[in-house]
């Protein structure tokens, strides 16, 4: 579109790519304008209070929670529709820009433009209808970026705080449905990979039971290879040992781990400093919607630099 | 005693007519039944999916009026409104199924959703997670999980519903209850007929929970087993 280049997020390493979150539930303002980068092979572990939004930023990722503003690319994909306020160029072709542009003649083009756009940003001046030019250029950069959300969640990996197993499914078949039902595999091929995932966690005598009738680590433990059977890019872990005995916290968090040496990128978000401090490659304090502070462990448990971070710190350690 | 016995049963071969009026009993209600299942069904999923995922606005508005028309007023009145004002030109037993039906489906699209609500977001939620599209989530997660729910107040309404149609006298249908007053009438003798049909209702709805028990017993394996005690 007459040159208009919005994806930056080529790049090979890069894997999800948040651009400026917003999200609201009705007038609540949970996110407030968050971004960061995952990359490939990258262990991220987010903590702060509850009520940070630290769950809602996992959720969008995979779009389970849709932002309100902002962009969401994974693998160079958008996956949101595209945010006007994100791209200067597409708020150059808006019926407002050019007509706050021609309401200042006389000054030079090039300096009037960054303070157009910073005042449009601020104050949230776009509105439905822009042009045609404008509304030709949003379709045309969406067509070329998008990809359809279902497809890439084969890709993107979710564990749950309440494992959220089929109940009305056995182990194996908890394992096999997705991958059948998409049809990346045969019934033979996920059952086969059903049963090496189970021998791994050592539940491979569990294969034909109902979820109903397991501890919650050996659910939780399931949830996880659920979602390693769609061979996923990346996963995503919602608090994942929140609602379990502590007595059964090691056997999940240890699962975790082992998927961690193994290269796998991770995004978790959770209360156990222990395992942030020992297998994140970076760690984010989220607070009030907001990442506060983003750090490898040895940096972020050592010098905090945000008060909020140093207080939460001081309660949780 | 014999007496009562004869008039009520041998006599001109009356307990023969038992039999027609238990025909068109099950007659009326298993019609009933299967238009008020797919009507329940359908009503059922357009709330559900309205709810879960935004679709169908119109469909849900005209689905609350409809629900709330049929189980704001006497099916006994929907009856007569329906015999006497909308389907005139229908044979009256037909009249009978469509307004046991409709009314039924009112009840059964509400136990139906409730069935499906009792599914938790989670699992829908895990098997869009996993790449599965609303349709696929719905059909291997919600409707297996919320028909399991549902079926025994599903079931508890079709025994109401059989025991509803002894109304469809008032519009000239001879069903059990109408054969029983018939005979009452020639003999003046209540006894033996009443209590002749009230043991046939009885056996038809002891059928009716028989099957809800083998239907339960058959989707009962996910739950958890444990020793009585």
């Amino acid at each position: 579109m007459k040159g208009i280049e919005i994806n930056d997020n080529n790049r090979q390493d890069s894997l999800i790519q948040i651009k400026g979150l917003y999200k609201y539930f009705g007038k609540l303002q949970v996110l407030k304008g968050v971004s960061t980068e995952i990359k490939k092979g990258e262990k991220v572990v987010i903590i702060g209070p509850s009520g940070s939004g630290k769950s809602t930023m996992l959720r969008c990722m995979n779009l389970l929670e849709v932002p309100t503003y902002g962009e969401i690319w994974f693998e160079g994909k958008l996956l949101t529709p595209i945010d006007p306020y994100l791209h200067p160029e597409i708020i150059r072709l808006s019926k407002t820009y050019k007509k706050m542009l021609a309401e200042n003649t006389g000054k030079n083009e090039e300096e009037i433009d960054a303070e157009i756009i910073a005042d449009i940003k601020k104050n949230d001046l776009l509105k439905k209808h822009e042009g045609a030019e404008y509304k030709d250029a949003i379709k045309a950069l969406y067509k070329a970026n998008f990809s359809n959300i279902d497809k890439t969640r084969q890709k993107i990996g979710m564990v749950f705080q309440h494992f959220n197993l089929f109940n009305n499914l056995t182990v194996m078949q908890n394992l096999t449905l997705a991958p059948v039902e998409l049809k990346l595999k045969t019934k033979e091929q996920a059952e086969a990979k059903g049963i090496e995932l189970l021998k791994r966690i050592g539940l491979e005598d569990k294969a034909n039971v109902y979820p109903s009738t397991l501890s919650g680590g050996q659910k939780q433990r399931i949830a996880i290879v659920r979602a390693l059977a769609m061979e996923p890019d990346v996963m995503l872990f919602d608090e994942p040992t929140s609602a379990l005995d502590p007595e059964m916290v090691g056997e999940v968090l240890e699962l975790m781990k082992e998927l961690a040496e193994e290269g796998m990128t991770m995004v978790v978000v959770t209360h156990e400093m222990g395992f942030a401090r020992e297998v994140a490659s970076r760690i984010l304090f989220m607070d009030d919607g907001v990442i506060k502070e983003e750090n490898s462990p040895k940096e972020f448990f050592a010098n905090p630099k945000d008060d909020r971070l140093k207080e939460f710190l001081s309660k949780v350690l | 005693m014999w007496d009562s016995f004869y008039k009520a049963l041998v006599f001109q071969d009356r307990w023969t007519w038992y039999l027609e009026g238990l025909g068109k009993t099950l007659l009326i209600s298993i019609g009933a039944i299967a238009i008020g299942v797919l009507l329940g069904i359908i009503v059922a999923l357009i709330k559900y999916i309205n709810k879960k995922f935004g679709n169908f606005k119109v469909g849900a508005k005209i689905c609350d009026v409809y629900l709330t028309i049929f189980r704001g007023t006497p099916v006994y009145v929907q009856l007569l409104i329906m015999y006497l004002i909308v389907l005139v030109f229908l044979p009256t037993v037909w009249v009978a199924i469509i307004t046991f039906g409709i009314n039924s489906g009112a009840y059964v699209a509400e136990i139906i959703r409730g069935g499906l609500e009792s599914v938790d977001d989670g699992q829908i939620e895990a098997g869009r997670a996993l790449g599965l599209n609303k349709l696929q989530v719905m059909i291997k997660i919600v409707l297996p999980q919320g028909f399991k729910v549902a079926l025994p107040p599903l079931f508890n309404e079709f025994i109401a519903l059989v025991k509803e149609t002894s109304i469809v006298g008032t519009i000239g249908e001879v069903d059990l209850t109408k054969v029983a007053a018939r005979i009452v009438a020639r003999t003046y003798e209540p006894f033996v007929p009443y209590i002749m049909i009230a043991l046939m209702y009885l056996i038809v709805v002891i059928i009716l929970t028989k099957l809800l028990r083998l239907m339960e017993r058959r989707l009962a394996k996910n739950e958890r087993h444990r020793d009585k005690r």
